[in-house]
Protein backbone atom coordinates (compact mmCIF):
# COMPACT_ATOMS: atom_id res chain seq x y z
CA UNK A 1 0.00 0.00 0.00
CA UNK A 2 3.14 2.84 1.17
CA UNK A 3 4.21 1.48 -2.30
CA UNK A 4 1.12 2.47 -4.01
CA UNK A 5 1.66 5.80 -2.74
CA UNK A 6 4.65 6.43 -3.70
CA UNK A 7 4.58 5.44 -7.11
CA UNK A 8 1.10 7.76 -7.25
CA UNK A 9 3.26 10.57 -5.78
CA UNK A 10 5.96 10.19 -8.56
CA UNK A 11 3.57 10.05 -10.94
CA UNK A 12 2.39 13.23 -10.15
CA UNK A 13 5.53 14.58 -9.81
CA UNK A 14 6.56 13.02 -13.37
CA UNK A 15 3.59 14.41 -14.67
CA UNK A 16 3.77 18.07 -13.31
CA UNK A 17 1.82 19.98 -15.82
CA UNK A 18 -0.88 18.00 -16.39
CA UNK A 19 -1.78 17.30 -13.01
CA UNK A 20 -1.10 20.88 -12.02
CA UNK A 21 -3.72 21.49 -14.54
CA UNK A 22 -6.22 19.06 -13.27
CA UNK A 23 -6.01 20.48 -9.69
CA UNK A 24 -6.55 24.07 -10.53
CA UNK A 25 -9.66 22.82 -13.03
CA UNK A 26 -11.11 21.22 -9.90
CA UNK A 27 -10.03 24.30 -7.70
CA UNK A 28 -12.28 26.65 -10.03
CA UNK A 29 -14.77 24.05 -10.20
CA UNK A 30 -14.86 23.95 -6.60
CA UNK A 31 -14.25 27.41 -5.97
CA UNK A 32 -17.72 28.39 -8.48
CA UNK A 33 -19.58 25.62 -6.77
CA UNK A 34 -18.65 26.36 -2.91
CA UNK A 35 -18.92 30.36 -3.80
CA UNK A 36 -22.80 29.41 -4.77
CA UNK A 37 -23.16 27.95 -1.43
CA UNK A 38 -21.81 29.95 0.68
CA UNK A 39 -23.42 33.00 -0.68
CA UNK A 40 -26.59 30.56 -0.65
CA UNK A 41 -26.16 29.84 3.53
CA UNK A 42 -25.60 33.44 4.13
CA UNK A 43 -28.92 34.32 2.04
CA UNK A 44 -30.46 32.05 3.94
CA UNK A 45 -29.22 33.54 7.33
CA UNK A 46 -30.59 36.64 6.17
CA UNK A 47 -33.84 35.57 4.88
CA UNK A 48 -34.20 33.81 8.72
CA UNK A 49 -33.58 36.70 10.46
CA UNK A 50 -35.76 38.97 8.20
CA UNK A 51 -38.33 36.03 8.91
CA UNK A 52 -38.14 36.09 12.55
CA UNK A 53 -38.80 39.35 12.75
CA UNK A 54 -41.73 40.07 11.18
CA UNK A 55 -44.87 41.14 12.78
CA UNK A 56 -48.42 40.86 11.36
CA UNK A 57 -49.91 43.95 12.13
CA UNK A 58 -53.74 44.05 12.86
CA UNK A 59 -55.36 47.41 12.37
CA UNK A 60 -58.34 47.75 14.19
CA UNK A 61 -61.42 50.03 13.40
CA UNK A 62 -61.94 53.10 15.16
CA UNK A 63 -63.40 53.40 18.39
CA UNK A 64 -63.68 49.92 19.47
CA UNK A 65 -64.52 49.82 23.63
CA UNK A 66 -62.19 48.70 25.33
CA UNK A 67 -63.45 45.30 26.84
CA UNK A 68 -64.34 44.35 23.35
CA UNK A 69 -60.66 44.90 22.50
CA UNK A 70 -59.39 42.45 25.55
CA UNK A 71 -61.92 40.00 23.80
CA UNK A 72 -60.53 40.20 20.29
CA UNK A 73 -56.91 39.90 22.17
CA UNK A 74 -57.56 36.84 23.74
CA UNK A 75 -59.26 35.89 20.18
CA UNK A 76 -55.94 36.27 18.35
CA UNK A 77 -54.34 34.67 20.99
CA UNK A 78 -55.97 31.42 20.85
CA UNK A 79 -55.37 31.08 16.97
CA UNK A 80 -53.44 28.57 15.36
CA UNK A 81 -49.61 29.48 15.11
CA UNK A 82 -49.64 32.68 17.43
CA UNK A 83 -47.04 33.45 19.80
CA UNK A 84 -47.60 36.98 20.99
CA UNK A 85 -50.35 39.76 20.51
CA UNK A 86 -49.86 43.29 21.81
CA UNK A 87 -52.09 45.57 21.67
CA UNK A 88 -50.78 48.99 20.90
CA UNK A 89 -52.98 51.95 21.47
CA UNK A 90 -53.13 54.72 19.22
CA UNK A 91 -51.65 56.78 22.10
CA UNK A 92 -48.29 54.69 22.57
CA UNK A 93 -48.11 54.41 18.98
CA UNK A 94 -47.88 58.29 18.49
CA UNK A 95 -45.48 58.56 20.91
CA UNK A 96 -42.98 55.92 19.60
CA UNK A 97 -43.45 57.81 16.04
CA UNK A 98 -42.68 60.84 18.70
CA UNK A 99 -39.39 59.69 19.97
CA UNK A 100 -38.64 57.88 15.95
CA UNK A 101 -38.57 61.20 14.63
CA UNK A 102 -37.69 63.84 17.15
CA UNK A 103 -36.08 66.30 14.76
CA UNK A 104 -39.59 66.55 12.90
CA UNK A 105 -41.38 66.63 16.31
CA UNK A 106 -42.94 69.97 14.98
CA UNK A 107 -44.86 68.00 12.02
CA UNK A 108 -47.06 66.67 15.64
CA UNK A 109 -47.60 69.75 17.20
CA UNK A 110 -50.38 71.09 14.98
CA UNK A 111 -52.14 67.53 15.41
CA UNK A 112 -55.80 68.12 16.93
CA UNK A 113 -56.34 64.64 16.93
CA UNK A 114 -54.28 61.52 16.57
CA UNK A 115 -54.85 59.95 13.12
CA UNK A 116 -53.44 56.34 14.06
CA UNK A 117 -55.19 53.53 14.83
CA UNK A 118 -55.07 50.88 17.68
CA UNK A 119 -53.42 47.87 16.29
CA UNK A 120 -52.55 44.63 17.49
CA UNK A 121 -48.79 43.56 16.94
CA UNK A 122 -48.76 39.89 16.56
CA UNK A 123 -46.15 37.87 16.32
CA UNK A 124 -45.86 34.47 15.42
CA UNK A 125 -44.38 30.79 16.74
CA UNK A 126 -40.75 30.47 14.58
CA UNK A 127 -41.73 27.02 12.99
CA UNK A 128 -44.47 29.07 11.52
CA UNK A 129 -42.52 31.47 9.43
CA UNK A 130 -43.55 30.05 6.00
CA UNK A 131 -45.32 32.36 3.63
CA UNK A 132 -48.37 30.03 3.87
CA UNK A 133 -48.90 30.31 7.46
CA UNK A 134 -48.85 33.99 7.48
CA UNK A 135 -51.18 33.88 4.89
CA UNK A 136 -53.83 31.90 6.34
CA UNK A 137 -53.48 33.80 9.47
CA UNK A 138 -53.70 36.82 7.88
CA UNK A 139 -57.27 35.81 6.52
CA UNK A 140 -58.43 34.76 9.69
CA UNK A 141 -57.38 37.75 10.94
CA UNK A 142 -59.66 40.10 8.05
CA UNK A 143 -62.28 37.81 9.04
CA UNK A 144 -62.88 39.85 12.18
CA UNK A 145 -65.41 42.27 11.76
CA UNK A 146 -63.46 45.05 14.35
CA UNK A 147 -60.34 44.21 12.04
CA UNK A 148 -59.76 46.78 9.62
CA UNK A 149 -56.42 45.91 8.05
CA UNK A 150 -53.96 43.60 7.91
CA UNK A 151 -50.26 44.39 7.25
CA UNK A 152 -47.04 41.99 7.05
CA UNK A 153 -45.03 42.74 3.84
CA UNK A 154 -46.54 40.28 1.80
CA UNK A 155 -45.46 41.11 -1.65
CA UNK A 156 -41.66 41.53 -0.71
CA UNK A 157 -41.72 37.93 1.55
CA UNK A 158 -43.39 36.15 -1.96
CA UNK A 159 -40.84 37.75 -4.14
CA UNK A 160 -38.12 37.02 -2.18
CA UNK A 161 -39.33 33.24 -1.45
CA UNK A 162 -39.43 32.68 -4.95
CA UNK A 163 -36.25 34.06 -6.48
CA UNK A 164 -34.63 31.97 -3.31
CA UNK A 165 -36.07 29.08 -4.93
CA UNK A 166 -34.83 29.85 -8.10
CA UNK A 167 -31.39 30.70 -6.98
CA UNK A 168 -31.42 27.57 -4.94
CA UNK A 169 -32.56 25.31 -8.25
CA UNK A 170 -29.50 27.18 -10.52
CA UNK A 171 -27.38 26.02 -7.63
CA UNK A 172 -27.90 22.14 -7.72
CA UNK A 173 -28.24 22.59 -11.35
CA UNK A 174 -24.91 24.49 -11.22
CA UNK A 175 -23.12 22.33 -8.76
CA UNK A 176 -24.09 19.25 -10.75
CA UNK A 177 -22.95 20.66 -13.91
CA UNK A 178 -19.62 21.65 -12.20
CA UNK A 179 -19.20 18.25 -10.81
CA UNK A 180 -19.86 16.18 -14.03
CA UNK A 181 -17.18 18.37 -15.92
CA UNK A 182 -14.83 18.18 -13.15
CA UNK A 183 -14.72 14.02 -13.42
CA UNK A 184 -14.36 14.31 -17.02
CA UNK A 185 -11.46 16.64 -16.75
CA UNK A 186 -9.38 14.32 -14.20
CA UNK A 187 -11.13 11.31 -16.94
CA UNK A 188 -9.31 13.44 -19.50
CA UNK A 189 -5.91 13.62 -17.54
CA UNK A 190 -5.39 10.32 -16.15
CA UNK A 191 -6.20 9.42 -19.65
CA UNK A 192 -3.57 11.46 -21.19
CA UNK A 193 -1.27 10.27 -18.83
CA UNK A 194 -1.94 6.55 -19.29
CA UNK A 195 -1.77 7.26 -22.68
CA UNK A 196 1.76 9.07 -22.73
CA UNK A 197 2.52 5.54 -20.42
CA UNK A 198 0.79 2.82 -22.46
CA UNK A 199 4.31 1.85 -23.42
CA UNK A 200 4.85 1.10 -19.65
CA UNK A 201 1.47 -0.56 -18.61
CA UNK A 202 1.72 -2.85 -21.42
CA UNK A 203 5.28 -4.14 -20.18
CA UNK A 204 4.03 -3.60 -16.64
CA UNK A 205 1.50 -6.47 -17.96
CA UNK A 206 3.82 -8.58 -19.55
CA UNK A 207 6.06 -9.49 -16.97
CA UNK A 208 3.16 -10.29 -15.02
CA UNK A 209 1.27 -7.15 -13.24
CA UNK A 210 -2.15 -7.49 -11.89
CA UNK A 211 -4.98 -4.61 -12.70
CA UNK A 212 -5.04 -3.83 -9.78
CA UNK A 213 -1.52 -3.06 -9.33
CA UNK A 214 -1.23 -0.91 -12.52
CA UNK A 215 -4.34 0.91 -11.71
CA UNK A 216 -4.16 1.75 -7.91
CA UNK A 217 -0.87 4.58 -8.44
CA UNK A 218 -3.93 6.09 -10.90
CA UNK A 219 -6.82 5.87 -8.45
CA UNK A 220 -4.38 7.24 -6.14
CA UNK A 221 -3.58 10.33 -7.96
CA UNK A 222 -7.16 10.76 -8.66
CA UNK A 223 -7.81 10.94 -5.26
CA UNK A 224 -5.20 13.11 -4.43
CA UNK A 225 -6.11 15.57 -6.93
CA UNK A 226 -9.83 15.71 -5.71
CA UNK A 227 -8.76 16.46 -2.70
CA UNK A 228 -6.39 19.18 -3.38
CA UNK A 229 -8.34 20.76 -6.09
CA UNK A 230 -11.03 21.17 -3.26
CA UNK A 231 -8.35 22.71 -0.95
CA UNK A 232 -7.46 25.22 -3.37
CA UNK A 233 -10.44 26.06 -4.24
CA UNK A 234 -11.94 26.69 -0.93
CA UNK A 235 -8.73 28.63 -0.01
CA UNK A 236 -9.31 30.90 -2.46
CA UNK A 237 -12.85 30.87 -1.65
CA UNK A 238 -11.69 31.83 2.05
CA UNK A 239 -9.04 34.46 0.78
CA UNK A 240 -12.35 35.83 -1.19
CA UNK A 241 -14.38 35.44 2.14
CA UNK A 242 -12.14 37.57 4.23
CA UNK A 243 -11.75 39.96 1.83
CA UNK A 244 -15.68 40.84 0.79
CA UNK A 245 -16.72 40.41 4.37
CA UNK A 246 -14.36 42.84 6.05
CA UNK A 247 -15.64 45.52 3.36
CA UNK A 248 -18.98 44.65 3.45
CA UNK A 249 -19.08 44.91 7.25
CA UNK A 250 -16.89 48.26 6.90
CA UNK A 251 -20.13 49.89 4.94
CA UNK A 252 -23.03 48.01 6.91
CA UNK A 253 -21.40 49.62 10.01
CA UNK A 254 -24.70 48.76 12.08
CA UNK A 255 -23.76 44.62 12.16
CA UNK A 256 -26.72 43.81 11.51
CA UNK A 257 -26.10 40.76 10.17
CA UNK A 258 -22.07 39.31 9.50
CA UNK A 259 -21.16 37.07 7.01
CA UNK A 260 -20.71 33.34 7.44
CA UNK A 261 -18.25 31.28 6.34
CA UNK A 262 -18.88 27.59 5.61
CA UNK A 263 -19.02 25.47 8.56
CA UNK A 264 -16.56 22.47 9.28
CA UNK A 265 -18.87 20.10 8.01
CA UNK A 266 -19.73 21.47 5.25
CA UNK A 267 -16.08 22.44 4.26
CA UNK A 268 -15.06 18.47 4.95
CA UNK A 269 -18.39 17.45 2.98
CA UNK A 270 -16.93 19.41 -0.01
CA UNK A 271 -13.65 18.06 0.29
CA UNK A 272 -15.29 14.56 0.48
CA UNK A 273 -17.54 15.26 -2.79
CA UNK A 274 -14.54 16.47 -4.82
CA UNK A 275 -12.38 13.40 -3.57
CA UNK A 276 -15.08 11.21 -4.99
CA UNK A 277 -14.82 13.38 -8.42
CA UNK A 278 -11.31 12.56 -8.75
CA UNK A 279 -11.40 8.78 -8.19
CA UNK A 280 -14.95 8.79 -10.93
CA UNK A 281 -12.61 10.03 -13.37
CA UNK A 282 -10.46 7.83 -12.78
CA UNK A 283 -12.52 4.62 -13.06
CA UNK A 284 -13.92 6.38 -16.15
CA UNK A 285 -10.62 6.39 -17.98
CA UNK A 286 -9.54 3.68 -16.83
CA UNK A 287 -12.95 1.80 -17.30
CA UNK A 288 -12.16 2.92 -21.20
CA UNK A 289 -8.38 2.03 -21.53
CA UNK A 290 -7.24 -0.95 -19.60
CA UNK A 291 -10.16 -2.72 -21.33
CA UNK A 292 -8.85 -5.90 -23.63
CA UNK B 1 -6.11 -33.38 -19.82
CA UNK B 2 -4.09 -36.14 -21.20
CA UNK B 3 -3.31 -39.36 -19.87
CA UNK B 4 -0.61 -38.08 -17.76
CA UNK B 5 1.96 -40.66 -18.60
CA UNK B 6 4.38 -38.01 -19.52
CA UNK B 7 4.59 -35.62 -16.36
CA UNK B 8 8.18 -34.12 -17.30
CA UNK B 9 6.18 -32.49 -20.43
CA UNK B 10 5.35 -28.37 -19.24
CA UNK B 11 4.65 -27.07 -22.98
CA UNK B 12 2.08 -28.75 -25.00
CA UNK B 13 0.96 -27.03 -27.96
CA UNK B 14 -1.54 -29.13 -30.19
CA UNK B 15 -2.81 -28.66 -33.92
CA UNK B 16 -1.98 -24.81 -33.47
CA UNK B 17 -2.67 -22.17 -36.13
CA UNK B 18 -2.31 -18.66 -35.77
CA UNK B 19 -3.45 -15.94 -38.52
CA UNK B 20 -2.99 -12.13 -38.17
CA UNK B 21 -6.16 -11.09 -40.26
CA UNK B 22 -5.38 -13.01 -43.49
CA UNK B 23 -2.04 -13.99 -42.88
CA UNK B 24 -0.85 -17.19 -41.73
CA UNK B 25 1.80 -16.88 -39.37
CA UNK B 26 1.86 -20.24 -37.94
CA UNK B 27 0.17 -23.29 -39.32
CA UNK B 28 -0.79 -26.65 -37.29
CA UNK B 29 2.00 -26.38 -34.86
CA UNK B 30 1.75 -29.52 -32.37
CA UNK B 31 4.71 -30.22 -30.34
CA UNK B 32 5.84 -31.09 -26.61
CA UNK B 33 8.73 -29.19 -24.75
CA UNK B 34 9.89 -31.02 -21.07
CA UNK B 35 10.20 -29.63 -18.31
CA UNK B 36 14.44 -28.42 -17.90
CA UNK B 37 14.70 -28.75 -21.90
CA UNK B 38 16.84 -26.13 -23.64
CA UNK B 39 15.26 -25.71 -26.66
CA UNK B 40 16.02 -23.43 -29.79
CA UNK B 41 13.30 -22.28 -32.39
CA UNK B 42 14.96 -21.51 -35.48
CA UNK B 43 14.12 -20.25 -39.00
CA UNK B 44 14.59 -17.61 -41.22
CA UNK B 45 13.21 -14.01 -40.45
CA UNK B 46 9.27 -14.35 -40.50
CA UNK B 47 9.16 -18.04 -40.39
CA UNK B 48 6.87 -17.63 -36.72
CA UNK B 49 9.51 -18.00 -33.90
CA UNK B 50 8.57 -14.51 -31.89
CA UNK B 51 4.53 -15.30 -32.66
CA UNK B 52 5.30 -19.05 -31.56
CA UNK B 53 6.61 -17.14 -27.95
CA UNK B 54 3.63 -14.98 -28.06
CA UNK B 55 1.03 -18.11 -28.18
CA UNK B 56 3.10 -19.06 -24.71
CA UNK B 57 2.45 -16.03 -22.48
CA UNK B 58 -0.82 -15.02 -24.04
CA UNK B 59 0.63 -12.29 -25.81
CA UNK B 60 -1.22 -13.59 -28.40
CA UNK B 61 -4.55 -15.69 -28.75
CA UNK B 62 -4.46 -19.10 -30.71
CA UNK B 63 -6.77 -18.61 -33.65
CA UNK B 64 -6.93 -22.09 -33.31
CA UNK B 65 -5.81 -25.88 -31.66
CA UNK B 66 -4.51 -25.29 -28.01
CA UNK B 67 -2.24 -24.67 -25.79
CA UNK B 68 -1.58 -26.24 -22.80
CA UNK B 69 1.44 -24.91 -19.86
CA UNK B 70 1.75 -27.15 -17.07
CA UNK B 71 -1.71 -28.59 -17.81
CA UNK B 72 -3.82 -25.16 -18.23
CA UNK B 73 -5.24 -25.02 -21.20
CA UNK B 74 -4.77 -21.18 -22.46
CA UNK B 75 -7.88 -20.78 -24.48
CA UNK B 76 -9.94 -21.43 -21.11
CA UNK B 77 -8.03 -19.04 -19.16
CA UNK B 78 -9.66 -16.46 -17.28
CA UNK B 79 -8.55 -12.91 -18.02
CA UNK B 80 -7.46 -12.85 -14.21
CA UNK B 81 -5.43 -15.22 -13.98
CA UNK B 82 -3.03 -14.08 -16.92
CA UNK B 83 -0.93 -12.44 -14.95
CA UNK B 84 -0.41 -15.51 -12.99
CA UNK B 85 0.25 -17.05 -15.80
CA UNK B 86 3.03 -14.77 -16.70
CA UNK B 87 4.54 -15.18 -13.44
CA UNK B 88 5.60 -18.27 -14.66
CA UNK B 89 7.51 -17.37 -17.36
CA UNK B 90 11.06 -14.82 -17.42
CA UNK B 91 10.80 -13.07 -20.98
CA UNK B 92 13.37 -11.95 -22.64
CA UNK B 93 11.82 -9.81 -25.24
CA UNK B 94 13.44 -9.25 -28.94
CA UNK B 95 13.17 -5.44 -28.10
CA UNK B 96 14.52 -5.82 -24.65
CA UNK B 97 10.72 -3.76 -23.32
CA UNK B 98 12.56 -1.96 -20.86
CA UNK B 99 10.75 0.67 -19.27
CA UNK B 100 12.50 4.20 -20.05
CA UNK B 101 11.44 6.61 -18.11
CA UNK B 102 12.29 4.42 -14.90
CA UNK B 103 15.84 3.43 -13.14
CA UNK B 104 17.88 -0.20 -13.88
CA UNK B 105 16.71 -1.26 -10.66
CA UNK B 106 13.10 0.18 -10.71
CA UNK B 107 12.63 -1.51 -14.32
CA UNK B 108 13.98 -4.92 -12.62
CA UNK B 109 12.24 -4.36 -9.07
CA UNK B 110 9.07 -3.92 -10.79
CA UNK B 111 8.43 -7.94 -10.89
CA UNK B 112 8.46 -8.14 -7.80
CA UNK B 113 6.73 -5.27 -6.73
CA UNK B 114 3.83 -6.61 -8.89
CA UNK B 115 4.29 -9.87 -7.05
CA UNK B 116 4.01 -8.03 -3.65
CA UNK B 117 7.08 -8.62 -2.25
CA UNK B 118 8.63 -6.69 0.96
CA UNK B 119 10.44 -3.67 -0.12
CA UNK B 120 13.95 -5.41 1.28
CA UNK B 121 13.55 -8.34 -0.20
CA UNK B 122 13.36 -6.73 -3.51
CA UNK B 123 16.20 -4.48 -2.78
CA UNK B 124 18.36 -7.26 -1.70
CA UNK B 125 17.06 -9.51 -4.75
CA UNK B 126 17.46 -6.72 -7.33
CA UNK B 127 20.98 -6.13 -6.09
CA UNK B 128 22.28 -9.55 -6.26
CA UNK B 129 20.57 -10.43 -9.73
CA UNK B 130 21.82 -7.18 -11.26
CA UNK B 131 25.33 -8.64 -9.80
CA UNK B 132 24.81 -11.69 -11.86
CA UNK B 133 24.34 -10.27 -15.24
CA UNK B 134 27.63 -7.42 -14.19
CA UNK B 135 25.14 -4.77 -14.04
CA UNK B 136 25.59 -3.70 -10.48
CA UNK B 137 26.95 -0.49 -11.07
CA UNK B 138 24.18 0.72 -13.38
CA UNK B 139 21.61 0.47 -10.93
CA UNK B 140 20.32 4.44 -10.75
CA UNK B 141 20.90 4.70 -14.88
CA UNK B 142 18.08 4.94 -17.43
CA UNK B 143 17.92 2.38 -20.01
CA UNK B 144 18.57 4.94 -22.71
CA UNK B 145 22.00 5.50 -21.18
CA UNK B 146 22.55 2.33 -21.92
CA UNK B 147 24.39 0.59 -24.66
CA UNK B 148 22.60 -2.57 -26.58
CA UNK B 149 24.56 -5.15 -24.57
CA UNK B 150 24.01 -3.95 -21.42
CA UNK B 151 20.30 -3.50 -21.95
CA UNK B 152 19.94 -7.06 -23.25
CA UNK B 153 21.58 -8.06 -19.85
CA UNK B 154 18.78 -5.85 -17.67
CA UNK B 155 16.23 -7.82 -19.75
CA UNK B 156 17.99 -10.98 -18.70
CA UNK B 157 18.01 -9.98 -15.03
CA UNK B 158 13.92 -9.26 -15.41
CA UNK B 159 13.40 -12.37 -17.03
CA UNK B 160 15.02 -14.08 -14.15
CA UNK B 161 14.42 -11.88 -10.74
CA UNK B 162 11.00 -14.01 -10.21
CA UNK B 163 12.33 -17.03 -10.62
CA UNK B 164 10.36 -18.46 -13.09
CA UNK B 165 10.40 -22.08 -14.49
CA UNK B 166 9.90 -21.26 -17.84
CA UNK B 167 12.33 -18.75 -19.23
CA UNK B 168 11.48 -17.45 -22.94
CA UNK B 169 14.34 -16.11 -25.39
CA UNK B 170 13.57 -13.55 -28.38
CA UNK B 171 16.78 -13.67 -30.56
CA UNK B 172 18.56 -13.11 -27.10
CA UNK B 173 21.89 -11.91 -28.93
CA UNK B 174 20.66 -10.46 -32.28
CA UNK B 175 22.20 -7.27 -31.72
CA UNK B 176 25.15 -8.22 -29.73
CA UNK B 177 28.55 -8.95 -30.63
CA UNK B 178 30.17 -11.96 -29.57
CA UNK B 179 31.39 -11.30 -25.97
CA UNK B 180 28.12 -9.42 -25.33
CA UNK B 181 26.24 -12.65 -26.95
CA UNK B 182 28.39 -14.97 -24.86
CA UNK B 183 27.54 -13.86 -21.37
CA UNK B 184 23.60 -13.85 -22.34
CA UNK B 185 24.17 -17.45 -23.36
CA UNK B 186 26.15 -18.22 -20.05
CA UNK B 187 23.38 -17.16 -17.90
CA UNK B 188 20.79 -18.94 -19.92
CA UNK B 189 23.18 -21.54 -19.55
CA UNK B 190 23.57 -21.24 -15.76
CA UNK B 191 19.71 -20.94 -15.06
CA UNK B 192 18.92 -23.51 -16.74
CA UNK B 193 21.30 -25.63 -14.48
CA UNK B 194 19.14 -24.22 -11.80
CA UNK B 195 16.10 -25.81 -13.44
CA UNK B 196 14.72 -23.61 -15.87
CA UNK B 197 13.13 -24.80 -18.74
CA UNK B 198 14.82 -22.65 -21.84
CA UNK B 199 13.36 -21.40 -25.15
CA UNK B 200 15.24 -19.41 -27.30
CA UNK B 201 14.16 -18.13 -30.80
CA UNK B 202 16.86 -17.62 -33.06
CA UNK B 203 18.26 -17.10 -36.62
CA UNK B 204 21.37 -17.60 -35.63
CA UNK B 205 22.94 -20.70 -36.55
CA UNK B 206 26.18 -20.47 -34.67
CA UNK B 207 24.84 -20.25 -31.05
CA UNK B 208 22.85 -23.04 -31.91
CA UNK B 209 26.20 -25.21 -33.16
CA UNK B 210 27.55 -23.78 -29.87
CA UNK B 211 25.23 -24.36 -27.29
CA UNK B 212 23.49 -27.99 -28.48
CA UNK B 213 19.90 -28.90 -27.48
CA UNK B 214 16.88 -29.96 -29.43
CA UNK B 215 15.90 -27.72 -32.15
CA UNK B 216 12.71 -26.58 -33.94
CA UNK B 217 12.49 -25.19 -37.69
CA UNK B 218 10.17 -23.44 -37.97
CA UNK B 219 9.36 -22.37 -42.29
CA UNK B 220 6.59 -19.43 -43.11
CA UNK B 221 4.50 -20.62 -40.18
CA UNK B 222 5.43 -24.62 -41.07
CA UNK B 223 7.22 -26.52 -38.23
CA UNK B 224 9.65 -27.81 -40.74
CA UNK B 225 11.30 -30.06 -38.40
CA UNK B 226 12.91 -31.29 -35.35
CA UNK B 227 16.18 -32.15 -34.67
CA UNK B 228 17.43 -34.16 -31.32
CA UNK B 229 19.90 -32.39 -29.12
N1 LIG C 1 0.89 -8.12 -35.28
C1 LIG C 1 1.03 -8.62 -36.52
N2 LIG C 1 0.14 -8.29 -37.48
C2 LIG C 1 0.25 -8.78 -38.72
N3 LIG C 1 1.19 -9.63 -39.11
C3 LIG C 1 2.12 -10.01 -38.21
C4 LIG C 1 2.07 -9.52 -36.87
N4 LIG C 1 3.10 -10.08 -36.20
C5 LIG C 1 3.75 -10.86 -37.08
N5 LIG C 1 3.17 -10.83 -38.29
C6 LIG C 1 3.58 -11.58 -39.46
O1 LIG C 1 3.62 -12.96 -39.11
C7 LIG C 1 4.76 -13.56 -39.65
C8 LIG C 1 5.61 -14.17 -38.55
O2 LIG C 1 6.13 -13.15 -37.77
P1 LIG C 1 7.10 -13.40 -36.54
O3 LIG C 1 6.45 -14.37 -35.65
O4 LIG C 1 7.45 -12.08 -35.96
O5 LIG C 1 8.35 -14.04 -37.26
P2 LIG C 1 9.86 -14.18 -36.74
O6 LIG C 1 9.86 -13.84 -35.27
O7 LIG C 1 10.19 -15.59 -37.00
O8 LIG C 1 10.66 -13.24 -37.53
C9 LIG C 1 5.49 -12.49 -40.43
O9 LIG C 1 5.13 -12.63 -41.79
C10 LIG C 1 4.97 -11.21 -39.88
O10 LIG C 1 4.95 -10.22 -40.88
MG1 LIG D 1 10.97 -12.37 -34.26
Amino acid sequence: MILYYKRAISDILDHKFLNTVTIITIAISILIVSAFILFFKNANNVMNSWKKGIRVMAYLQPDIPEPKVSEIQMKIKGMYGVQDVRFISKHEALNLIKTQMKRQSSLFENLKENPLPDAFEIRMTTSLHNQEKIEALATRLESLPQIDEVEYGQKWIRRFTSFFNLFKFVGYAMGGLFFIAAAFIVANTSRLVLYSRREEVEIMRLVGATDRFIKAPFYIEGLIQGALGACFGLGALFIAYVFISSNVEQSLSSGFFTIQFLSAGTLFGIILCSTFVGWLGCYISLKQFLQY
Amino acid sequence: MTDGKDNSTIIRMFHVHKTYGNKKALIDITLEIAKNEFLFISGPSGAGKTTLLKLLYLGETTTEGQVLIDGMNLSRISHKRIPFLRRKYGIIFQDYKLIPTKTVFNNVAVVLEAMGKKRRFIEKKVKSVLRTVGMEERLQAFPPSLSGGEQQRIAVARAVIGDPKIILADEPTGNLDEDSADIILKLLKKFHTRGATIIVATHDKELIRKTGGRVIHLNQGYLQKITAA
